[in-house]
């Protein structure tokens, strides 16, 4: 399964072993894994997602970036729910032939989630709580590609 | 009917998760409109509306999109994914 939207914690160095024996023709393998920061004090992460949505979504993601980088394989994990600092959020692995293009893939899933697939991040600190703004880099960095 | 979502601050501002809504409105800024009378925590959820963010039957859409056979529109701030 491509794309994993769920609320358990997952195991990174699991999840990459995983993808890697899966593999056929990959000469290339990238894995990402995004960890909620205690910057300021914060305490934990509540992440809201839209159901009906996301999966279709990532899935979309997924396949777009398979096709453009002709990636053998691709794995996104995203969480919601709340997490803990310290705690994995999501993971993305490509698979390619070669390096440039599982590089590449990567960046372009990292961009794509953060900016279009429909999760909401509100940091809880010790002074109360608040939705993460969206930052005008994130946006911009779609138009890379 | 059209069933309505909200999601991270609109769900907060509006307090629901979503209501079916009975309109004619022929694009989603007539349902906007519509929305904003609905009551103060609406009206201020849709105060600015380049900090929303609209999917039409669970795509993402504009404001002009037709609202025409459409059963669920679902409006959030930003995503803030990865």
């Amino acid at each position: 399964m491509p794309a994993r939207i769920q609320q358990a914690a997952f195991d990174a160095g699991a999840e990459a072993n995983a993808f890697a024996a899966g593999l056929a023709g990959a000469g290339a393998i990238v894995t990402f894994t995004g960890i909620v920061r205690g910057d300021g004090g914060l305490l934990a992460l509540e992440i809201e997602h839209y159901p009906g949505m996301t999966l279709r979504a990532v899935e979309a993601f997924v396949d777009a970036a398979t096709l453009r980088f002709s990636l053998t394989d691709a794995l996104v994990i995203h969480r919601h729910g709340r997490l803990a600092v310290g705690e994995a959020i999501m993971m993305v692995a490509t698979a390619a032939p070669h390096r440039g293009d599982a590089f590449a893939a990567a960046d372009f899933l990292m961009d794509w989630l953060k900016s279009r697939a429909p999760f909401w991040k509100k940091e809880i600190g010790p002074s109360g709580e608040a939705w993460v703004a969206a930052r005008d880099s994130d946006e911009d960095a779609l138009t890379r590609w | 009917m059209i069933d309505v979502l909200y999601f991270a601050w609109l769900r907060e501002r509006i307090g629901l998760r979503r209501e079916s809504v009975e309109t004619q409105a022929a694009t989603v800024a007539d349902l906007v409109a519509e929305l904003r009378t609905r009551g103060e925590g609406h009206d201020l959820a849709f105060a600015d509306l380049a900090a929303v963010r609209v999917a039409v039957d669970q795509e993402l859409a504009a404001f002009d999109a037709p609202l025409r056979g459409v059963r669920e529109v679902a409006f959030f701030p930003p995503m803030t994914g990865g």
